[in-house]
């Protein structure tokens, strides 16, 4: 889980955010300032990025703050959100021609993967038992054809080749005569990389069009590249109408702002999005994800989402109150657990939470759910009488404990020894908190999770 | 023909003529203000030179103009350039090579796509041509039809390529590539790797211990770990040349494909961060477009508008 980016950035403006009615112009341009460049460390297109900020602020200076939200999250629901409806809303299919066969045609620069999405395409298109023909108009890159050949028989699907001493437009021609006569429902046509400024390339994609009549042009763009997408994806697109995207290279560590310029750009679909070398690496595009990939900020919202429909709005104040006054009990601590169980997976939620790398030692706590279930044994094991009180625990109560909850001594006095630690963090924190009061209003101590 | 006039030519069709964009922004009687500095700091932005990195910049030539006490904005230009040469070094760097009579190891990494096999071609041309034996390495035996696709530019080139079969083990191929080197008392060998994405770490295991054979085997090899990055990359090439140097040592780029209307930026930030310097850059898809690396000119063209809207 990747805890770096936007929401660990916007913690420090959430903080100062905190606790007003409305979202001011001031909160909104400080949280924005932060959002603008998040969004260009994930390459998003400075212009892109430019009217993306200037519509969000406008939506967002005003609104009421959700009661449940900070002012902060509140601006990052609304960033959210629109990034989610500018990456498309819902994910689109392929178009399918009522009379076969169906073509689509693959563009894009060199290297951006086009041979092996079209190899992709084809192998779902086969596994859905239909009957697709693999076009080989790449003459200009060596040994591209064999690339296309070696994937076809993998697939066992047919590659039509003419070589390359003909001419891709003629290539495409002939293929399209040869899919019609061996019943193919499925034309799909390679084409070689080029850069968008090239006049006579661009000019044989469009004579290929032209013969061919495509029913997708999907632009195949590398899910790294940088500021130029939008260049690119609006060159490919004013020459020759792209109705869709495919982006590749998803698998890497790169945050994938691409995505949004070419969308902004193009107004075409994110089709699919390709996730590995391996021929079945290809999954449908999913818009809502790559918003929060691109944003940085791991899946913080459903966390604030999940956090308000599960935890229980009063216990948690008590315990907020437990906490600053150090009555803390191992009976409060086992509700807790129960409530955070209720929200997943506990190393997902870790994950959830921003700001979690920053405390000391957090990279390296390995949370497991089975754990968790042991400590929840050792507890109810106990006493209502050891749960608050743990001090009169002893020896022969931990073995006693240990024998009920199927644990060892060792579990039950490593639990001990943790909330004993944790308690004496505790009487810190409220300490400070009492500290600040005076000039911070309410107590900078809370829960992410709390209401 | 010389780097910088490839690099016009190339963007010859978006551009109305040479103006670059610092020379728009830097014009005559303009004084520094706001505005000013945010315009440059939006043609660096969308030169892929990457936020921070463009901050910094920033801040030092703010401080520049505060203690020269500036405030035209063409007093600035010599400024700007010096910083920018500061970052970009001035000298052109060449390739490490064994001494004469010895075998020089080259290593190609990087993700998929970027131009390894290409530039491999590009270079053994220009080796060939310097009247030096060179071999090829077709350490690439994942990708479907990538031993032929580097056949073919050995052929081009009029060089040897030691091959195995697709699906055998890369560091098995190298280690043919370097005894067949030695035994042909080759001058040059150039290892092709198949293309990867940083982030996995097993691939990058494997190219560690092509690598460590090559180490093994020659003393001081590789001489050069050569890194080919996209010029379209963004800020993703900075992992990139980061985790690279981790596995495979990685010594200088090779920056392709700019003769699109990519800048390449991020050299700037891996040259910053990571000392690497940019060894030749790629100019388009034929044998003899391959230059070496003229910093001053590179920085130059990073400015030169060529985005779609500006130039129509
Ligand atoms: N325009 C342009 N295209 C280039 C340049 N260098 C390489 N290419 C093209 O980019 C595409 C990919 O190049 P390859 O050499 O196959 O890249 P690679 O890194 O070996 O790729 P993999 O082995 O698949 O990882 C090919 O179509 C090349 O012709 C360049 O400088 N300019
Ligand atoms: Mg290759």
């Amino acid at each position: 889980m990747v805890f770096e980016g936007l929401a660990n950035r916007l913690q420090d403006t959430f903080n100062r955010l905190r606790g007003k009615g409305k979202l001011s112009e001031s909160d909104v341009t400080e949280a924005m300032r932060e959002v603008r460049l998040a969004l260009l460390e994930a390459d998003v297109n400075f212009k892109v990025v430019k009217d993306f900020v200037a519509k969000v602020k406008e939506r967002a200076v005003g609104q009421e703050v959700l009661q449940s939200l900070t002012p902060g999250q509140h601006v990052i629901k609304i960033v959210n959100e629109e990034l989610t409806a500018l990456m498309g809303g819902e994910q689109s299919k392929l178009a399918v021609s009522a009379k076969a066969p169906t073509v689509y045609m693959m563009v894009g620069l060199q290297g951006a993967g086009k041979t092996t999405h079209t190899a992709k395409l084809a192998r779902l298109l086969h596994k859905d038992r239909k009957k697709p023909l693999l076009v080989a108009c790449d003459i200009y890159r060596p040994a591209a054809i064999k690339q296309l050949q070696v994937l076809g028989e993998q697939l066992d699907v047919p590659v039509f080749s003419l070589g390359n001493e003909v001419s891709p437009v003629e290539i495409a021609r002939q293929a399209m005569e040869h899919a019609k006569s061996h019943g193919h429902d499925y034309v799909l046509i390679d084409t070689a990389g080029r850069l968008h400024i090239d006049e006579a390339l661009m000019d044989e994609l469009k004579q290929i069009k032209a013969t061919v009549q495509p029913h997708e042009i999907l632009l195949v763009v590398d899910a790294m590249t940088g500021q130029d997408a939008v260049n690119v994806a609006e060159s490919f697109n004013s020459q020759l109408d792209v109705t869709g995207a495919i982006l590749t290279k998803l698998d890497g560590d790169t945050r994938g702002g691409a995505a949004l310029s070419i969308r902004a750009v193009t107004g075409t679909p994110i089709k699919y999005a390709g996730i590995g070398e391996k021929i079945d690496a290809i999954e449908p595009f999913h818009p809502d994800r790559m918003a929060s990939r691109i944003l940085g900020m791991g899946d913080v919202l459903t966390l604030i989402e999940k956090a308000q429909a599960t935890i229980d709005k009063d216990k948690a104040l008590d315990l907020e109150r437990k906490m600053r006054n150090a009555d803390f009990t191992l009976e409060d601590f086992l509700d807790q657990l129960q409530q955070v169980k209720q929200l997943g997976p506990l190393d997902q939620i870790m994950g959830m939470l921003p700001g979690m790398n920053k405390m000391k030692g957090m990279q390296n706590v390995n949370v497991d759910d089975k754990q968790i279930g042991r400590v929840e044994a050792i507890i109810r094991s106990m006493t209502p009488g050891e749960r608050t009180e743990p001090s009169v625990i002893n020896s022969s109560r931990r073995k006693r404990i240990a024998a009920g909850s199927g644990t060892s001594v060792q579990e039950v006095n490593r639990l001990l020894k943790q909330f004993e630690d944790m308690q004496k963090m505790m009487k810190q924190f409220s300490g400070m908190a009492k500290k600040m009061k005076g000039k911070k209003g309410k107590g900078g101590f809370k829960l992410p999770f709390m209401p | 023909m010389g780097f910088f006039s490839k690099i016009k030519e190339g963007l010859a069709k978006t551009r109305d003529a040479f103006m670059g964009k610092v020379e728009s922004i830097i014009s005559f009687g303009r004084k520094i203000d706001e505005e000013f500095y945010e315009e440059l700091e939006e043609a660096l932005i969308m030169a892929d030179v990457g936020v921070n990195t463009v901050m910094e910049i920033m801040d030092e030539l703010r401080s520049e103009v505060k203690k020269r006490k500036l405030t035209q904005a063409e007093e600035l230009r010599p400024v700007l350039q010096e910083k920018l040469a500061e970052l970009m070094g001035t000298e052109q760097e060449g390739l490490k090579m064994a001494p004469d009579g010895q075998l020089t190891v080259i290593l190609f990494v990087g993700v998929n796509g970027v131009g390894k096999t290409t530039t491999i071609g590009k270079l053994a041309h220009r080796f060939k041509s310097e009247g030096k034996k060179v071999i090829l390495a077709a350490g690439d035996t994942f990708r479907a039809g990538a031993i032929e696709q580097l056949e073919v530019w050995g052929e081009r080139a009029g060089v040897d390529v030691i091959k195995q079969s697709a699906g055998s083990d890369p560091a098995a191929v190298i280690y043919d590539g370097l005894a067949a080197a030695r035994a042909r008392k080759a001058d040059v060998l150039l290892c092709d790797t198949a293309g990867r994405l940083q982030n996995k770490s097993n691939l990058m295991d494997e190219l560690n211990k092509v690598y460590r054979v090559i180490k093994r085997e020659v003393p001081d090899a590789p001489h050069e770990v050569l890194l080919v990055l996209d010029a379209t990359t963004g800020q993703n090439a900075l992992q990139q040349a980061k985790l690279f140097g981790a596995s495979a040592g990685v010594t200088g780029i090779v920056l392709t494909k700019l003769d699109g209307t990519a800048k390449g930026g991020i050299v700037i930030a891996i040259r910053k961060e990571l000392e690497l310097p940019v060894k030749f850059v790629g100019l388009g898809e034929k044998m003899d477009d391959l230059q070496p690396f003229a910093p001053q000119e590179f920085v130059s063209a990073l400015f030169t508008g060529n985005d779609t809207e500006d130039s129509e």
